[in-house]
């Protein structure tokens, strides 16, 4: 799908750079840390929220012959970059630090991971970009890092999981909020679970197609949290992107809210506005995966009421669609603009042209 | 909504050519004393001393999430010296004569033992539940119907339950709470359905209870709009479960239907199934047919509350994408979300698709 049309130079909003063990990580790690990694025998922090063996965690043409896939530039380039004719990618780690439990580990190795990232990754290819992955288990580590990692502007996004300990619109997380309006940096949340609960409200799956079809719940319940709660409100500037979360499930959601915030409103009167305005007006969604066939995108996208919501994604290496088919059947090649390019330049305040002006950006 | 109007015009929408079938209608004890003749002394003592214990933290009835208007009721459903939807005159009054009701199906909630932490107690509290609905209600008016309400988390007991009300004519349907404490196409609740497709009752989940974990997967929300909303994802869950698990393939007869739950978002849940289950066939070679296929020909919706797409046509999308003869009327008396059958569907549903709706398709998924 290279185009040379400079209004369709795809922005990827959400490819996956995977570590292939912890040793990976530990020459980012303080001396300490890189100590206890090697005398506790410690291997690994693949999630089950992405099984390494499941065909959806590494699209089969994408593995090497270690079944691994998703640990270097190189591959990134051969497999997404060039064929889909990417301009800019934003790489969203998903290695499992989040799920750890003791909390100077978990901030020791976010801050490892992401620091990988920068060396191995962003020093590596001027396309690339990057979400600072945000160490969960309290908002003064997560502002920490944000903190930490902001001057480096080719961090454009703070990232947490969708699952995590508590519902991310709670008044503790505004800190965090906070922070990311103050760099300029969208509030990404991606598909998967820190496992504090089960995948479900009414307990643990027995599958992974379940558990994997339950990110679709998690995606509403955040959305109601940050609505309710009032965060999106107190934070109008922030953007919040919603990553591998699907598409088609947000209008029933939205129909659903707005009904009942209309009959029991006097229980959160800081919500002043329609909650479908607010979430059109500040939140986004990755298009990959889409979830819906071919003749019900149309009728969603009219559902959606509003065409700056999509941001174009491969979710590469995750098995999405099959050869170069990077765009979900059914979209209409006039949404294609915004889709693949000029909704990101919206998101993302740090994505914006800087010096020689891109051509083309400034519709 | 909470808008109390005079009746002008008793009688059943004009659409309603097939009859008016309310499948959602919550009847209530005037006292707990109404059980006492159907519980044991042994369960009588245990339900007055230690009251009903449900997988949260409050006793006496108090939910964690207080309702937004007391006993979640319409304010003008108190009978004179009674409780909302507790005297069946006033009922009658109410609804069934207002409206033409040709049909209305019991869904007892509280007290009733389901989700209750005690097997024992739970079989014994639902047990005693059905005699009252047959005492109390089914007997007097044959306008009505009544739901087995089944301890869900004892399967063993709820089969038992089933079987011994099959076959009478006074029970409609098998009744379960959508916030089971495993997800409800678990093996351990097939004897459940398995008794009752061989009863020929549906399964109906209705939204409520209370499951154990927390009320979303990303941890306790803090406000009870948010309870109400994530029933929506509870039942999503409960669908996914029962597809995933094979429960439909087990079970070529079991008719499930969701009650209160909303179905906008089964649409949205079908294809994301379809989509991945491609990609994730060798982990369920059990599924042999598309999800979608399984939803829309097992499950079935009631309208309220109908989610309120900000233009009315897309409701139209909605259904046709469930399948108009899969979606059934219901009020949801005495809450205070109740459903007037004369104005709740939208205008732009078609004349005979309201007429369906009323009643021609719960006619033939209950038989009546």
């Amino acid at each position: 799908m290279t185009s040379p049309d400079p209004a369709l130079r795809a922005i990827d909003c959400d490819v996956h750079p995977m570590p292939v063990s912890l040793r990976s990580l530990s020459p980012y790690m303080d001396a300490f840390w890189a100590d206890q990694v090697v005398e506790r025998g410690m291997t690994g922090l693949d999630s089950q929220s992405w099984p390494i063996g499941s065909p959806k965690t590494i699209r089969a043409d994408w593995r090497d012959a270690k079944g691994r896939g998703a640990s270097s530039v190189e591959e990134l380039r051969a497999q997404a970059l060039d064929p889909f004719g990417v301009d800019i990618a934003i790489l969203n780690p998903l290695y499992g630090v989040q799920l750890l439990f003791n909390e100077d580990m978990c901030r020791a190795f976010t801050r490892a991971l992401n620091d990988w990232v920068r060396a191995e990754w962003l020093d590596r290819d001027p396309r690339l970009r990057a979400s600072i992955v945000l160490p969960m288990h309290t908002p003064e580590q997560a502002v920490d890092e944000i903190e930490r990692l902001a001057p480096d502007r080719r961090f454009v996004q703070a990232l947490a999981l969708v699952m995590g300990e508590v519902p991310l619109g709670r008044r503790q997380w505004w800190p965090v909020f906070e922070a990311c309006v103050r760099h300029g940096l969208a509030l990404g949340i991606h598909a998967g679970s820190a496992y504090r609960h089960p995948q479900t409200s009414v307990g643990w799956t027995s599958w992974y197609l379940e558990e994997y079809a339950a990110n679709q719940q998690a995606f509403q319940s955040t959305l109601a949290s940050l609505v309710t709660e009032g965060a999106l409100g107190k934070f109008p500037a922030l953007k919040v992107v919603l990553l591998e979360s699907g598409v088609t499930w947000l209008p029933a959601f939205l129909w659903r809210l707005q009904k009942v915030w209309k009959g029991v409103r006097f229980e959160v009167p800081w919500v002043d506005r329609l909650p479908a305005e607010i979430v059109r007006d500040q939140v986004r969604l990755s298009a990959q995966p889409f979830d819906a066939p071919a003749d019900g995108v149309g009728r969603i996208l009219d559902h959606l009421r509003s065409e700056e919501m999509l941001l174009w994604a491969s979710d590469w290496p995750h098995w999405q669609f099959d050869g170069n088919d990077c765009i979900p059947p059914g979209i209409p090649a006039r949404l294609l603009p915004k889709l693949l390019r000029g909704n990101a330049l919206a998101t993302y305040p740090r994505l914006a042209p800087t010096g020689a002006a891109r051509q083309g950006d400034a519709a | 909504m909470n808008v109390i109007q005079p009746i002008q015009h008793p009688g059943k929408p004009a659409a309603a050519t097939l009859g008016l079938v309310d499948v959602d209608i919550h009847p209530r004890a005037k006292s707990i004393e109404e059980f006492r003749p159907f519980l044991s002394a042994r369960w009588w003592e245990h339900l007055t001393t230690w009251g009903m214990r449900q997988r949260h933290g409050y006793t006496g009835g108090q939910p964690p999430f207080p309702k937004a208007q007391p006993m979640a009721s319409r304010r003008d459903a108190w009978p004179p010296g009674g409780t909302p939807c507790s005297d069946l005159d006033f009922m009658r009054f109410q609804l069934l004569d207002n409206y033409g009701t040709d049909v209305g199906i019991l869904n007892p909630l509280q007290p009733s033992g389901q989700g209750d932490r005690n097997n024992g107690f739970s079989a014994a509290m639902a047990h005693a539940t059905n005699e009252w609905q047959l005492e109390a209600w089914l007997r007097k008016e044959p306008r009505l119907r009544g739901s087995v309400v089944v301890p869900y988390e004892d399967s063993a007991a709820s089969a038992a339950e089933i079987r011994a009300r099959a076959g009478d004519p006074n029970f409609a349907q098998v009744l379960m709470m959508s916030r089971t404490a495993e997800p409800a196409g678990n093996p351990r609740y097939w004897p459940i359905y398995e008794a009752a497709v061989e009863a020929g009752l549906p399964v109906a989940f209705h939204a409520f209870g209370y499951s154990g974990w927390a009320m979303t997967n990303g941890g306790w929300p803090s406000f009870y709009i948010e309870e109400v909303s994530e029933h929506a994802t509870s039942c999503q869950n409960q669908v996914i479960s029962l597809v995933v698990e094979g429960v439909f393939e087990r079970l070529p007869g079991l008719k499930v239907v969701l009650i209160e739950c909303g179905f906008a978002w089964m649409p949205s849940v079908a294809w994301r199934l379809d989509g991945h289950w491609k990609h994730l066939r060798s982990e369920v070679p059990h599924l042999t047919r598309a999800p979608s296929e399984q939803i829309r020909d097992h499950i079935w919706v009631s309208t309220q509350p109908m989610e309120e797409p900000e233009r009315g046509a897309h409701v139209l999308d909605i259904c046709e994408w469930i399948g108009w003869d899969h979606i059934l009327f219901a009020t949801d008396y005495p809450h205070w979300d109740f459903d007037d059958p004369r104005e709740a569907l939208p205008g732009i549903i078609p004349p005979e698709r309201r007429r369906d709706i009323f009643g021609g398709n719960a006619r033939k998924l209950y038989g009546f």
